[in-house]
């Protein structure tokens, strides 16, 4: 097992927060640096998804589309044909909601390198409710062939993953986040496609997290570790390709998986673990996230606690799962 | 890399382009045949004379650009490719069928010399688009030239209009479009189902030039695209009109054939019509 350098103050009020979206800017703009074939586009929300630290560096490569997000993609794709390494981004609920097809056809089927960014993911967008909080995105983009999907746990991870995904040749899709989140990973923290990461050991049940709840799995399991449990974190920030051997080792040795995301569980990252179990080692699961339904107004944070996302709320659900299940030990 | 051939023999060209796509179709046992028929003259003189391009090297660096965005009409791409040497004429029958490099729909990947992987309609023109903005804006090549076909049926497609901004936009003088303006889609005329007009006037209204032409006429062809090459400040669109079905009189402006193939006897007396050209000559009987 590798080892993932944790923050030391993880649980403090004044632990380091960051938008995801904030280490996308940054990190764009050093792939920008790093290879001149990188390109940017935006849908007319280039400040909001933090392209604008490219657009400032780099301005002739930066393209302003305006609100028409199937353009949007397909320019990309005409521009990877061209041999640039495109990166698109707009709202989730946007892109890749409303250009799926678009995405899917000049992108996947066409093994152009053109990277989907969805900025703004999940109920945590807050005030401007179920239109803009998109919780399908990764359901969408990981069936598709080809596609690698990425969903970043914090700034400091997004920014090392923007950097990666630039250069793997492929299509990807990069989930982002739009109000700050703690950070928990370190500059020394490992990122590499396709790896999950054991950030916390334990023996009771396995909680597997992507994207920013996997901050609150470690918020939840910390609590439950007061309540005798002992709980294994894995942080799984590439959804696509999934890291099977990681999770089932740790599966294997905890008997129970509990998954977090802040997106519908049904053919999210709920959906691809349950696959991958059931498939190759049935455990049992429980998964959290959204459950056949949209978000609403209200504030981030009341938005989380409202559904069941905080790592709070987790150790009520997660202790529940423990006290109401069997335990599916392969070893020892 | 073009080879000059004289009218003549790009006329003789569009029609043997004309019976393979029936051989194709009949073999396939599926597939469209209107458009493809329709547009042999146009794709004859993109592929012989307008493009600058290498079938032997179909990834040449210098090469010019086509993107057929209409991908259903393919056959008349991969007539036209096979016609030019990309690849063995004999593969043409290998249409539609399992293992095929020639999908129903046109997939990169599987053929070299394809530039884009089309069929679901709207999305040529864009990616069109950005080629056409690399060569001019990232990587200065202005004697590089994007040319795509779009369906007239296909500019009901949301996308064809963010693209047509987008290109107005950036005065994209590298990228020039050919509408198949044949006026038939699946569902009947273009302009039952949803009109189009005024189709020269939306286009220019977007910052385009336009230009309208005989589809069938191969110099008029030839000669718009070399004054859509001189416009240097705006993007360029070529209405072609065409009649679908062309040169096979059973399926000439019958909608019904948009997505129709022929059987074995329809096949046997297009290929005759096309051979005699409609009886005007008996070479061939």
């Amino acid at each position: 097992m590798s080892h993932y350098p944790l923050r030391d103050n993880l649980f403090a009020d004044d632990v380091a927060q960051e938008p995801t979206r904030a280490g996308f800017g940054r990190g764009l703009k050093k792939a920008g640096e790093a290879n001149e074939r990188v390109v940017a586009l935006c849908a007319d929300l280039t400040e909001s998804t933090q392209m604008h630290h490219f657009r400032e560096a780099f301005p002739d490569r930066f393209v302003e589309i305006g609100v028409a997000e199937q353009n949007l993609v397909t320019v990309a794709s005409g521009l990877a044909r061209a041999g640039k390494i495109p990166f698109t981004s707009s709202y989730a609920a946007f892109s890749p909601g409303r250009n799926w097809e678009q995405i899917r056809t000049t992108a996947a089927l066409n093994e152009q390198p053109v990277k989907i960014v969805g900025s703004h993911a999940g109920v945590s967008v807050g005030p401007d409710g179920a239109t803009h909080q998109m919780l399908e995105d990764i359901a969408l983009m990981r069936v598709l062939p080809h596609m690698v999907v990425v969903v970043p746990g914090d700034s400091v991870e997004a920014e090392k993953a923007t950097q990666v995904v630039a250069e793997n040749g492929k299509p990807s899709y990069i989930r982002l986040a739009r109000e700050k989140t703690p950070i928990f990973s370190t500059d020394e923290s490992p990122f590499e496609l396709g790896k999950a990461y054991v950030l916390r050991e334990g023996h009771d049940v396995s909680l597997l997290g992507t994207g920013t709840m996997t901050y609150q799995l470690l918020k939840a399991a910390h609590l439950l570790e007061q309540h005798g449990v002992s709980a294994e974190v894995v942080h799984v920030p590439t959804v696509k390709p999934l890291d099977e051997d990681t999770i089932l080792a740790s599966a294997r040795k905890t008997g129970r998986v509990v998954t977090a995301e802040e997106a519908q569980v049904a053919a999210g990252f709920g959906g691809a673990v349950a696959e991958l179990l059931s498939e190759k080692m049935p455990t049992p699961l429980k998964r959290i996230g959204m459950y056949d339904r949209f978000g609403e107004s209200g504030a981030p944070n009341e938005l989380l606690d409202y559904f069941g996302m905080t790592g709070e709320k987790m150790q009520t659900v997660i202790q529940a799962f423990i006290n109401t299940t069997p335990q599916y030990h392969r070893e020892g | 890399m073009t080879q000059h051939y004289t009218l003549a023999q790009l006329d003789a060209k569009a029609n043997t382009i004309r019976k393979d796509i029936i051989s194709m179709l009949e073999a396939a046992g599926s597939g469209h045949s209107a458009g493809p028929l329709g547009m042999a003259d146009i794709v004859t003189a993109l592929y012989f004379d307008i493009m600058n391009i290498d079938p032997k090297h179909p990834d040449w660096e210098e090469r010019d650009y086509f993107f057929l965005s209409n991908g259903h009409t393919v056959p008349v791409q991969y007539a036209a490719m096979a016609e030019a040497g990309y690849f063995n004429k004999a593969e043409l029958k290998t249409l539609r069928k399992l293992g095929s490099r020639l999908q129903g729909h046109p997939e990169r990947t599987k053929l070299p010399g394809l530039e884009n992987t089309s069929g679901p309609l709207g999305s040529g023109l864009s990616q069109a688009s950005g080629v056409a903005y690399a060569l001019q804006y990232m990587d200065k090549q202005p004697h590089r030239f994007v040319y795509t076909i779009m369906g007239d049926g296909e500019l009901n497609e949301g996308n064809i209009w963010e693209a047509a901004m987008f290109a107005g936009k950036y005065k994209l003088s590298q990228l020039i479009g050919f509408v198949d303006r044949n006026n038939i889609q699946i569902d009947g005329s273009t302009e039952d189902v949803m009109p189009l007009e005024d189709l020269r006037g939306k286009w220019e209204s977007f910052g385009w030039h336009v230009q309208e032409i005989d589809g069938h006429n191969i110099e008029s062809i030839i000669d718009a695209a070399s004054m859509a090459r001189a416009i240097t400040n705006k993007p360029s669109v070529i209405i072609a009109h065409t009649i679908p079905g062309k040169g096979v009189d059973f399926m000439e402006y019958d909608y019904h054939w948009h997505g129709a193939p022929p059987n074995h006897e329809q096949a046997k007396e297009a290929l005759k019509k096309l051979r005699t050209l409609d009886g005007k000559i008996k070479a061939g009987e």
